[in-house]
């Protein structure tokens, strides 16, 4: 292997500038982690400062202005401390298998409960990972966000200080949820952290994860997550997404799937938080029969910008893919909603089906969706739906003829317009959870409204 | 009751109500029949509080006070009752819960504790069950896939809940076969009560051989052209709605 080289001398540009600081930086704390390690570090900061961030004559990034995360100059993560009583209302109830609490993108083992794992799964962080076994993780890291495609992938494996790697071995059930729950809290500088999180799921097992997101109210700084999700042939996962950054952060959330023949892969992400929000799910249905959904409900108020970008990609015959994205925007929140599915020359047999809706609570809120659909093979179904619209003004009016006041029959209307992603949930707690959290904001958002 | 003096009402710059003088007793049902485009709905509506109807003129009074200033959701707590034409559905919502939440809205507004679900549940079922409905459809969406004739059951099945005072069914016989007529009229008549009046809107007699009211009014181009008995709408049956428009012209 070759040694490790210094860093290239191709111009910096200030937009990545930052994080090539940070690079640097950390070097020395580095030094004590395996070379292939270092080497992907060292070619994804290369890549990063050949690519720069994204601006919005990318097609991707179109309506997505990294702007408001360039203008603030983000910290390196520093460990922090969070209190057992702030992690309680993070942590989840009900049947859980194995919960990994990580504080600035740190590993945090006294706040982690690994003890009721059976046999044949393994829950770790990303740094025991590396140090114990690192003929597998290798290979595994970033194959699926590949840091010289992504310029926030770069960034992630340029920077990450830890993560998480859960592996399920063949045939075994996980019973409980494994929770992965990433926490902020940096009272005094804007921080940038970059969380990890590497699952691969072998032949025929099943298993349902919960990642959250949380932040500590007010504070301003940047989660910048990658999660990679392998399902071997015939493995089940359910995977949430919970995102209820601070109102003030940024989050860029990079999640890439591989289902192998016959494996069944379910996403629900719920973006409930956050000023400044990325979410990317990247699927690729790589063997025959491979089945996925994704669901998707994102909530956006006062000058919050959301983006969900997903790509499911048929490269084999014979899978199917289900897609439901709903949004709730109130005040001048924008999003932006962009559905790809590939279906290659070799997918026959395709079953495709992508639904996305928006509602706007204001006259303010703004949403820019596009479905692209780009379909190689000819004996496929695919289909796709897309509406923005308002609440049904006879739908209220009924609601209220029957007695029910109108921010009730309001915030009724909305909870069934979000029902058909919650519903999914079948984590019966965290569904509850989920419909708090929506409840409060959308409580909250109807209050904020003259007119609707 | 009721009580409503040369209501003018407005839709779009339209004219519809020119001026409707009507008095409504407890205990007492009316039927307010007419051609299309008469004004009926827009009768209904207003009184039901629906938006984009411009008073512009006259008064509404009811249990002593103006109607007209109180939110929909406040007539309904305070007993008033839209049974709508078209009613409308709502994905997502289900049915047996928004009717729980519209009568604990109107329970608290009368100072009574909230209805629980258990006995809730009982209530609704054995009300389902006089108006034939099928169970499974308190726990679908509201109105979501019914047919025609379902929803104005469903619309009765709402009323025979909430128990209004003042009930106003708007076109509740446009879309029934003559067997869920029945069912609904015997919804309706199992209703009648001293302390309730009922308005009935219709184009039809054919719903008054079910539900007999007290007093029948013929509403034309926005007024009240005639009003009498039953006999009134046998003879409107009859004679059809020309009759009626001709007739100042030959007194």
């Amino acid at each position: 292997m070759p040694e490790i080289q210094a860093p290239s001398a191709r111009l910096v540009t200030a937009d990545v500038q930052p994080y090539v600081d940070h690079f640097d930086g950390a070097l020395s704390r580095r030094l004590r982690e395996p070379q292939w390690l270092g080497q992907q570090r060292l070619a994804a900061r290369d890549a990063l400062v050949a690519m720069g961030l994204p601006t919005t004559r990318d097609e991707e990034w179109r309506f997505t202005p990294v702007a408001p995360l360039t203008i603030r100059s983000f910290q390196p993560a520093t460990r922090g401390a969070i209190g057992r009583d702030a992690l309680h209302a993070m942590r989840l109830s009900g049947p859980v298998a194995a919960e990994l609490v990580f504080v600035n993108g740190w590993f945090a083992p006294a706040l982690s409960r690994l003890g009721s794992l059976p046999a044949g799964v393994a829950a770790d962080s990303l740094s025991a990972v590396v140090a114990r076994v690192p003929a597998v993780i290798d290979t595994e890291l970033g194959r699926l966000a590949r840091a010289d495609r992504h310029a926030f992938a770069a960034i992630n494996t340029a920077l990450f200080d830890d993560g998480a790697v859960v592996t399920v071995g063949p045939d075994v059930a996980v019973d409980g949820v494994i929770h992965v729950l990433f926490v902020a809290d940096a009272p005094t500088d804007a921080m940038a952290v970059h969380p990890r999180l590497l699952v691969r799921a072998g032949a025929n097992s099943r298993v349902q994860l919960v990642e959250s997101y949380y932040g500590t109210a007010g504070q301003v700084y940047f989660t910048n997550a990658i999660t990679e999700v392998t399902l071997e042939a015939g493995a089940r996962v359910d995977h949430y997404k919970v995102q209820r950054e601070s109102r003030q952060a940024f989050h860029v959330g990079l999640t890439h799937v591989q289902c192998d023949r016959d494996s069944r892969f379910s996403s629900h992400a719920f973006s409930l938080g956050g000023a400044w929000v990325r979410n990317e799910v990247t699927a690729t249905m790589a063997d025959q029969g491979a089945e996925c959904t994704l669901n998707g409900l994102y909530l956006g108020d006062g000058h919050s910008m959301v983006d969900n970008h997903t790509t499911i990609d048929h490269a084999k015959p014979h899978c199917s893919s289900h897609e439901v994205y709903k949004g709730i925007l109130g005040g001048p929140a924008r999003a932006v909603f962009n559905g790809k599915i590939v279906v290659r020359p070799d997918a026959q047999k395709t079953d495709a089906k992508q639904t996305n809706k928006a509602l706007l609570l204001s006259d303010l809120a703004l949403i820019n969706s596009k479905p692209q659909l780009e379909i190689f093979a000819n004996d496929v179904k695919c289909t796709h739906g897309a509406a923005v619209g308002q609440l049904d003004e006879q739908a209220i009016f009924y609601l209220r003829a029957r007695g029910i006041g109108e921010r009730d029959a309001k915030g009724m209307l909305v909870h069934a317009f979000a029902g058909e992603v919650l519903d999914g949930v079948r984590l019966e707690p965290l569904r509850q959870r989920i419909e708090q959290v929506i409840a409060a904001d959308l409580t909250a958002m109807l209050a904020g409204q003259g007119t609707v | 009751m009721l009580e409503i003096h040369d209501l003018q009402v407005r839709v779009e710059e339209k004219q519809i109500l020119r001026g409707i003088t009507l008095a409504v007793n407890t205990g007492e049902i009316h039927a307010i029949m007419g051609p299309n485009g008469s004004g009926k709905s827009t009768l209904a509506n207003v009184l039901a509080g629906r938006d984009g109807y411009e008073v512009t003129g006259g008064s509404v009074t009811y249990k002593g006070q103006d109607l007209l200033g109180l939110d929909p959701e406040v007539r309904a707590r305070e007993g008033v009752f839209l049974a709508f034409q078209y009613p409308v559905e709502i994905p997502g919502v289900n049915n047996a819960y928004f009717l729980r939440a519209a009568l604990n809205a109107i329970r608290k507004h009368r100072g009574l504790p909230d209805l629980d679900a258990v006995a809730f549940m009982k209530m609704i079922k054995e009300k389902a069950k006089e108006l034939e409905m099928d169970p499974a459809m308190l726990n679908r969406s509201v109105n979501e896939g019914f047919s025609g004739g379902e929803k104005k059951r469903n619309e009765i099945f709402q009323m025979a809940v909430l128990e209004p005072t003042l009930a106003i069914l708007d076109e509740t016989d446009s879309g029934l076969d003559i067997d869920a007529l029945k069912i609904v009229a015997a919804g309706v008549n199992a209703m009648r009560s001293p302390d309730r009046a009922i308005i009935v809107v219709t184009h039809y007699q054919r719903l008054l051989d079910y539900i007999v009211p007290d007093f029948v009014h013929v509403l034309s181009d926005g007024r009240i052209i005639k009003s009498g008995t039953r006999d009134l709408a046998l003879e409107l049956e009859e004679k059809g709605y020309g009759w009626i428009d001709a007739e100042p012209a030959h007194a």
